[in-house]
């Protein structure tokens, strides 16, 4: 059974549906199409996992649409959360 | 499968066919029960405003409470005012007028002599509509004539992930299919804005959009709160959400991807097709109320864990993708969509299968809050101080 959820081809992050031990394969379909990688660490229970590598600055894409910019380099593998993703600038805190 | 619903002179189409008893102001809520407990096949909705009411205050009632009687799932409406609310039979009785030429009736508990007169006359004129009601025939109609209301309450992890997706694959159905998707609760589209925007049909839509966004986080300012600050919520972080686009984008997932084609004031009537906002409050019931105000025939509504919400008018059909919640909570949820989740099963797949449940609940099948008779009734308020 698959551990990743992902929600739009453009996604470059899957959701984990059970906690998931470094070094354990998150396998997950997209439509008819498979897909894994391997865990580089823990991740939680409905964390986000990189399917890609994701360079600092750039676009993390869930649902298909970006919810921040990686704050640093992102490995595939890595679990990506607070330590790595932020929202993009104005679109956090009060304005 | 061939959709069949009640057919109104003004032209919409009801999936339901009830009698509305609906009291002007929370002086005549007591008559309107006593008035509908005479009359099994009418409905009443208590109502706790209806005076002492802002300017605004009593524009939106008037707007919400026409927009109920006017809801194709009603056949007719008998009102019933007290007599010196803010909100006047009379008045509100033109305001339905100007939406609606379905059957309309009035009573006024003074003029009638007290509750007990009043309630009388009240269940002899809901009475009679019950029983012509009953001949209306179901036709046809398409589903271009169908309003789907979307609502989130109760939301848990699996909320974003599962269930709203689940809601969207339906929504952008019922808008291919030439239909409409209401996309509501203004406070939680706090943070979508770069996302929902370039989705509005055009620059004035999208201004309107911000709009109420901007409206909204100023009323929760005046209120000494914030709804960027602190959002996502601890809690939320710790579920494995990270940034409030996030959070944001797993609510209006619900409401499928197409093209925002107008955005409406709360309880506003809904004329565009395809799908459009409405500005509502988080709270659940008083957002359904506004979409069924609208003109939703219909609401499909997602949790994660688990609420009881009904509406005395329009079907309010529930889904979670919890399976905890759909063991624990299985009087109240109807459809079940943690296969996503616990098997894998594509949103699609699932989506399709919500999607046949949505159309024969269209066609007369009854939600577990029909069944249960809930009718929650909630009306927002802009000010508390008269």
């Amino acid at each position: 059974m698959d551990l990743g959820i992902v929600l739009s081809a453009k996604d470059n992050v899957a959701t984990v549906i059970r906690p998931i031990a470094a070094g354990e394969k998150v396998t997950y379909h997209f439509g008819d199409i498979p897909g894994g990688v391997v865990a580089k660490e823990d991740i939680p229970i409905y964390h986000k996992i990189a399917l890609r590598a994701i360079t600092k600055g750039s676009d993390v894409v869930k649902y298909g649409c970006r919810i921040g910019a990686a704050q640093c380099d992102i490995q595939p593998g890595d679990l990506v959360h607070t330590q790595n993703l932020a929202s993009f600038p104005g679109e956090e805190g009060s304005k | 499968m061939k959709l069949m619903g009640y057919r109104r002179q003004d032209g919409s189409v009801g999936i339901r066919n009830h009698v509305l008893i609906l009291p002007c102001s929370l002086c005549a809520s007591e008559t309107a029960r006593f008035a509908a407990g005479l009359v099994p096949g009418a409905v009443y909705l208590p109502n706790q405003g209806g005076c002492g009411l802002s300017k605004r205050d009593l524009e939106m009632t008037l707007e919400v409470f026409s927009g109920l009687a006017a809801n194709p799932n009603v056949y007719g409406t008998v009102l019933i005012g007290n007599h010196c609310e803010t909100v006047q039979a009379e008045l509100l009785a033109e305001r339905i007028r100007q939406k609606t030429d379905k059957p309309l009736e009035m009573v006024i508990i003074r003029a009638a002599g007290g509750a007990i007169r009043a309630a009388e006359q009240a269940a002899r004129l809901a009475s009679q509509m019950v029983r012509d009601a009953g001949q209306v025939e179901k036709t046809p109609f398409a589903l271009s004539e169908l309003i789907l209301a979307t609502e989130c309450g109760g939301s848990d992890p699996t909320s974003g992930l599962a269930a709203n997706p689940v809601l969207g694959h339906v929504s952008d159905r019922v808008v291919e299919a030439g239909g409409t998707v209401i996309l509501s609760e203004t406070s939680e589209l706090v943070g979508t804005e770069s996302i929902l925007a370039p989705r509005c049909k055009d620059e004035a839509t999208a201004q309107k959009l911000l709009a109420i966004i901007q409206d909204n986080e100023a009323h929760f300012r005046r209120a000494g709160d914030d709804l960027r600050s602190g959002n996502p919520a601890p809690g939320n972080i710790k579920g494995g959400i990270t940034t409030i686009e996030e959070k944001s984008l797993g609510c209006i997932h619900k409401a499928g991807t197409s093209t925002i084609q107008a955005v409406y004031g709360y309880g506003e009537q809904v004329r565009e097709k395809g799908l459009v906002v409405m500005d509502t409050p988080g709270q659940d019931i008083a957002s359904v109320v506004a979409m069924a105000a609208g003109g939703a025939q219909i609401v499909l509504f997602t949790t994660g864990c688990g609420t009881p919400t009904g509406n005395a008018l329009v079907p309010v059909l529930k889904l979670t993708a919890n399976a905890e919640t759909a063991r624990l909570m299985a009087d109240h949820i109807d459809f079940d969509a943690s296969a996503v989740i616990t098997d894998g099963k594509p949103i699609s797949a699932v989506g399709e299968e919500l999607f046949e449940q949505m159309l024969h609940v269209v066609c007369g099948k009854q939600t577990k809050a029909e069944s249960l008779g809930f009718c929650e009734m909630s009306l927002a308020r802009m000010c508390n101080f008269t």
